[in-house]
């Protein structure tokens, strides 16, 4: 699993990106009461806001950590968006990606890079 | 984030000790949680939930001509309210505009006790000081803390340590010894439920809050449900749902205008305001269901059935006790009809919404039976 320094996490299988928001950014935003995912076909560049996450206070945007096409998106967190606390980091997730330059993978930070980020906040 | 120094209340190394999250709020370091915004909400509707509102500004106005000098700034009639009662006001500017609103009561036999909003207090307090003259003498209480409890379940905890609070109406007032020191309390608050909010010296706040915070009833909850309770309660947020632009007429909050004072029209703002009661105000604030799609909160745009832009919304967000999302805002008086179909405009996106009444969780004051 890779990490963006916006609390994204990717896993990639084939040319295919599974995106989400990592356990950090889940805890921190608190109750999550509504989803918005992108629906498949959408074409989004890395750093893009491609879905929103709200917790009770606030919306927040989530940005795309990688270019691609959207392959699927999570319509499961339509009505139930509280799985983003309870697994954020498996049934959480938000979209499936279809990877256009794989070299933007290398860009990510891994786990150990990603923890020494959050010790640093 | 800003650079700005926050200021603390007595109760901020508690705050911390419990793991609260802290943030920004009126200028103070406050928490906006404890163990989260959705449990603490359902907490405080079914059980007690504790409030540190420290930051709010008290005070005294006193001298043997407090009330008149107060009530030309309020347009409620503080002179014949009984000792041992408070009554909500709007702090009114000479456009008739709302400079904060506030409850002012009567806990014991000298003058009034005020409590006004965090954020607005250090103006207010220089707007009191400047304005009144001899006969009326602003005391600001800082040396107190203010702490709130609420729910169901907070008179039980509060009557275990005071059988006389069981007496207690809504909006019934006192200053009494509680906890062994000196108090002023009231049974109100700001989340719809029963309950009473509790002014203690600061040297004893923390002491007191931990005491209530051992009844298995009580828990601690932050400025997040307090937002969330008082939206469901269809409670105004000042600096929000209304400001020192709005009018009472404007914000629904004509139940502030006594009927004696719009017959002496004798307050701040008095021609603009009773000229609105009769011809009606050109927007008005409104209670707002909405049907489907994201929270609509502060800033979206509110349109008619055809997509005309008529107003904004003030706030909003998910009503963890409804399951749905609601908001207040502000719509022209043809739109303001219970029933009438709207939008909210979020990110582009235009949703269903229908004006409804508030509150829209049942308000559960303790009203005493009439003797």
């Amino acid at each position: 699993m890779k990490f963006t320094k916006d609390h994204e996490w990717v896993r990639v299988e084939g040319d295919v990106a599974t995106v989400g928001i990592t356990k950090h950014a889940a805890d921190a935003l608190g109750d999550v009461v509504f989803v918005e995912t992108p629906e498949a076909g959408k074409t989004v560049g890395k750093g893009d806001s491609f879905a929103v996450v709200e917790s009770v206070k606030a919306a927040s945007d989530v940005y795309a950590p990688v270019s691609g096409e959207v392959v699927e998106g999570n319509d499961a967190l339509a009505t139930a968006p509280e799985t983003v606390n309870a697994d954020p980091e498996g049934a959480g997730w938000f979209a499936k990606i279809r990877i256009k330059d794989a070299s933007q993978i290398d860009d990510l930070l891994d786990q150990a890079a990603y923890d020494e980020y959050l010790t640093s906040l | 984030m800003t650079d700005e120094i926050l200021k603390t209340t007595v109760l901020n190394a508690a705050h911390r000790a419990l793991g609260a999250r802290m943030v920004g709020f009126g200028g103070y370091d406050m928490p906006v949680q404890y163990e989260g915004v959705l449990a603490e909400h359902r907490w405080t509707r079914e059980h007690a939930g504790l409030f540190d509102v420290s930051h709010m500004g008290q005070c005294k106005i006193t001298g043997p001509d407090a009330i008149s000098q107060f009530e030309r700034f309020v347009p409620g009639d503080y002179a014949i309210l009984k000792a041992g009662k408070q009554k909500y006001s709007l702090l009114l500017n000479a456009e008739g505009g709302i400079m904060d609103d506030l409850m002012a009561g009567k806990p014991d036999h000298d003058g009034l006790y005020v409590v006004v909003n965090a954020g607005n207090k250090d103006a207010d307090f220089a707007f009191l000081q400047a304005e009144l003259v001899e006969g009326a003498t602003l005391k600001i209480l800082d040396d107190r803390a203010l702490i709130a409890i609420q729910g169901p379940e907070a008179a039980e905890v509060m009557i275990r340590h005071e059988p006389v609070l069981a007496e207690f109406g809504f909006m019934d007032c006192a200053r009494l010894m509680l906890f062994g020191v000196d108090c002023y309390i009231s049974r109100s608050g700001y989340t719809g439920e029963d309950g009473y909010e509790i002014s203690v010296p600061n040297a004893d706040a923390e002491r007191i809050w931990s005491t209530l915070l051992e009844d298995a009833r009580v828990k601690p909850i932050g400025l997040g449900a307090r937002d969330s309770l008082r939206l469901e309660a269809g409670l105004p947020l000042h600096g929000h749902d209304i400001d020192d632009q709005t009018s009472p007429v404007q914000g629904a909050l004509t139940f502030a205008l006594s009927k004696s004072r719009k017959e002496a029209a004798n307050f701040n703002g008095a021609d603009r305001i009773l000229k609105e009661l009769a011809d009606g105000p050109d927007r008005v604030r409104v209670g707002l269901s909405v049907k489907e799609g994201a929270p609509a909160r502060e800033g979206a745009e509110i349109a008619d059935a055809d997509g005309n832009v008529i107003g904004k919304v003030t706030s909003g967000g998910p009503s963890p006790t409804l399951g749905r999302n609601i908001a207040m805002g502000y719509v022209p008086p043809a739109f303001a009809e219970l029933g009438t179909d709207l939008k909210v405009i979020v990110r582009g996106k235009a949703a269903a919404a229908e004006v409804v009444a508030t509150p829209f969780v049942a308000q559960r004051y303790y009203r005493k039976p009439k003797a």
